[in-house]
C-alpha cells in the first residue's frame, strides 16, 4: 500500500464507504464494528448502529471490546432486550444493512463459523453461529469484511453456518430467505460483488497497488474478475486521521498499546 | 417470596448434580461469583445453557461440571477462542461435553416461549443453514395462515437460572439496567432462580418502566458485591479487560488452568477471598 497506508488500514475505509447514511445497520464485533463507526464518524453521520446485545443508535466514542460494552448502552437511543433485538428489530424487517465478519467464505459467499474438519470432530472448533443466520436472512442486504488468504476463502465450505447465495442464482428465494444477501465483500486485497445471475463473488476493485494473481493466490477457488476491473480510491487524509484517532482512543480506553 | 441469602447457601439448597442450569449476562452482569461457587460444591453432570459461554463456562467445562452445553456462540469475546471449551469438544478433556448449538435469534426466542409457558418458538430463521442437520431439536413447521416455512424451536426451561443484578432491597425485588440480554425472561423461564446483587437497598428507586424482577419470581437473592467480574456491573464498576486477555494464557493449558482454578477459586471460601487472591496477581478483581 503506498503512502505508509497498512492493507488493514484500506480495508477498513473501503469498508466504511459502503454504509451510507442514514441506513439502519446491524454491526458484528470487530471489523465490522470499526468500519461502521468509521462510516458514522466520517460521511455517514446518521447511520444507525444496532448492536446484538441490546443498544439501538450507538455512538461509542471507543470502539467495543465486546459486543456488549457499557460504552454502547450509554451512548445509545435506547437499550432494548435481546429477545427483542432479535424479534422486532431484525425479524420485524427494520435493518438495511447487516455487517458481519466471518472465519471462511466460499464463492456464493456462504459463511462458516462453526467448525474446520467434521462437524462431530472438528480439527478446529470456531465459535458458531451467534446472530449471523438471521442477520443475513433477514437484513435488506449484507456486508462482508474478512481478511483475504485462502485459510478464509475456500472452495467448498466445512459446514455452512450462514447462508450467502446458497448455491447461487435463485438458491435464496428457493431456500426461503427473504433479504437480498451479500451485496459486497470487502477485504485487505479488494472487494467482490455476487455476478447478477449466478451470485457467484467477482472481484470488481483492487486496492491500490495489488495485483489479480496476488487475489488468485490468496483465494481457494478459480475467481472471477470484473471485465471493469477498478481501482478502489486509496484513503483520504480525513479517513485515515479519523480512524487512526478512533483506534488510539480506543487502545487508551482499553489500556492496551495501539 | 424471595430468600435474603449467601450464594454458598443458595447454590447448595438450590442447585444440584443433574440440573439444566441457564447463567445468562450478555457480556453485562455475568454471574461469576455464583458459577465459582458452583465449581467449589462439585457440582456434576449439569446441562448449561447459555447464548453466549465465555469465560464463565470455560471455568465450569474445564472444571468437569458439565455433560451438555446448550448455547450459540463460544468465545473469549474481543480475544479469541474459549481453550477449555474447544479441548472439551475437540479432545473431550476432562470428559465429553455434548452439545445442542442454536443461533441467538433462537435462544432467545426460546427463552420467550419458556417464560411464556409455551412448549415451542417459532421464528424466521435457519434457513439455508447447516445447522439443523446437526441440531436435532431444529425442526420446520407450515404457518397456519399463510404456509411460510419457519422454525420451530423447543423452549428452554431451566431447573435453575442464576443471574446478576445491580440492586436488590430487603424483600428481594430485584432491578437491572444498562444491557439487560435475556436475563427477565431466563428467570420467568425457570423453575428456581438464584440472583447476585452488587447490594441491597431500602429502596429500588425503580423509574416504572424498569427491568424489575418482583420478589416472587425470585428464588433466594444474594448480595455478592464485584460479583460479576471479571464482567461489569452498569454504575459500579468496568469491564476488566485485562482479564479477558489473561485468560487467554491461564486457560491455554490443561495443568495451568487446573492450577489456576485451584488456588483462586477451589481454595477460597468466598467471594472475598478470591478477591483478594486475585488482587495479589495484580488484577482489580473490585477490590475497592
Amino acid at each position: 500500500m503506498t503512502d505508509g497506508v497498512t492493507t488493514s488500514e484500506m480495508m477498513t475505509v473501503a469498508a466504511a464507504r459502503m454504509l451510507r447514511n442514514g441506513a439502519v445497520c446491524f454491526v458484528g464485533i470487530g471489523l465490522p464494528s470499526t468500519a461502521a463507526n468509521l462510516a458514522r464518524l466520517t460521511h455517514a453521520p446518521d447511520a444507525v448502529l444496532i448492536y446484538e446485545s441490546g443498544p439501538i443508535g450507538a455512538k461509542p466514542s471507543v470502539l467495543p471490546l465486546s459486543i456488549g460494552d457499557g460504552e454502547l448502552a450509554e451512548t445509545a437511543d435506547t437499550v432494548v432486550s435481546t429477545p427483542e433485538i432479535f424479534r422486532y428489530w431484525l425479524q420485524g424487517g427494520r435493518i438495511d444493512v447487516g455487517f458481519l465478519g466471518a472465519a471462511q467464505i466460499d464463492r456464493f459467499a456462504n459463511l462458516n463459523t462453526t467448525t474446520i474438519g467434521p462437524y462431530n470432530s472438528p480439527r478446529v472448533r470456531l465459535p458458531g453461529a451467534g446472530g449471523a443466520p438471521e442477520i443475513a436472512a433477514l437484513a435488506k442486504e449484507v456486508l462482508i469484511i474478512l481478511n483475504h488468504d485462502r485459510r478464509a476463502f475456500v472452495d467448498k465450505l466445512d459446514f455452512v453456518t450462514t447462508a450467502g447465495f446458497l448455491d447461487g442464482h435463485d438458491g435464496r428465494a428457493r431456500a426461503g430467505l427473504p433479504g437480498k444477501g451479500p451485496a459486497a465483500v470487502i477485504t485487505d486485497l479488494g472487494i467482490l460483488r455476487p455476478d447478477p445471475e449466478s451470485k457467484e463473488l467477482v472481484v470488481t476493485d483492487l486496492h491500490p497497488g495489488v495485483r489479480p494473481d496476488q487475489v488468485r493466490e490468496r483465494t481457494g477457488w478459480d475467481v472471477r474478475f470484473a471485465n471493469d476491473l477498478r481501482t478502489t480510491e486509496p484513503p483520504r487524509a480525513h479517513e485515515l486521521e479519523v480512524l487512526r484517532e478512533l483506534l488510539r482512543r480506543t487502545a487508551e480506553a482499553h489500556g492496551m498499546t495501539a | 417470596m424471595a430468600t435474603i441469602c449467601t450464594i454458598s447457601e443458595a447454590i447448595r439448597d438450590l442447585l444440584h448434580d443433574g440440573d439444566v442450569v441457564a447463567m445468562e449476562g450478555f457480556t453485562h452482569l455475568i454471574p461469576h461469583a455464583a458459577a465459582h461457587e458452583v465449581m467449589r460444591q462439585g457440582r456434576r453432570d449439569l446441562t448449561l445453557v447459555r447464548m453466549t459461554p465465555d469465560l464463565i463456562y470455560d471455568q465450569l467445562i474445564g472444571m468437569g461440571c458439565a455433560r451438555k452445553l446448550v448455547f450459540s456462540w463460544g468465545g473469549n469475546p474481543g480475544v479469541g477462542s474459549l481453550h477449555r471449551f474447544r479441548d472439551a469438544i475437540e479432545r473431550c478433556w476432562p470428559r465429553p461435553l455434548a452439545l445442542e448449538e442454536r443461533s441467538h435469534a433462537d435462544l432467545a426466542n426460546a427463552y420467550v416461549a419458556g417464560a411464556s409457558g409455551l412448549p415451542f418458538a417459532v421464528l424466521r430463521g435457519y434457513a439455508g443453514s447447516d445447522m439443523p442437520e446437526h441440531t436435532g431439536s431444529i425442526k420446520f413447521i407450515s404457518c397456519p395462515f399463510t404456509g411460510e416455512r419457519l422454525a420451530a424451536v423447543p423452549a428452554i426451561r431451566p431447573d435453575v437460572t442464576v443471574i446478576h443484578a445491580q440492586k436488590a432491597d430487603r424483600r428481594g425485588n430485584v432491578l437491572l439496567w444498562g444491557i439487560i440480554g435475556v436475563q427477565k425472561e431466563a428467570v420467568l423461564a425457570a423453575r428456581r432462580a438464584v440472583v447476585t446483587v452488587e447490594e441491597i437497598v431500602d429502596d429500588l428507586e425503580s423509574p416504572p418502566n424498569a427491568c424489575v424482577l418482583p420478589h416472587w419470581t425470585v428464588t433466594a437473592v444474594c448480595p455478592v458485591p464485584f460479583g460479576a467480574h471479571p464482567s461489569y456491573a452498569h454504575g459500579y464498576y468496568d469491564r476488566d479487560n485485562r482479564f479477558y486477555t489473561a485468560w487467554d494464557s491461564i486457560s491455554r493449558d490443561r495443568e495451568t488452568f487446573t492450577a489456576w482454578m485451584q488456588r483462586h477459586v477451589l481454595e477460597t471460601r468466598d467471594n472475598v477471598e478470591y478477591r483478594r487472591i486475585l488482587s495479589e496477581d495484580g488484577f482489580g478483581g473490585g477490590v475497592p
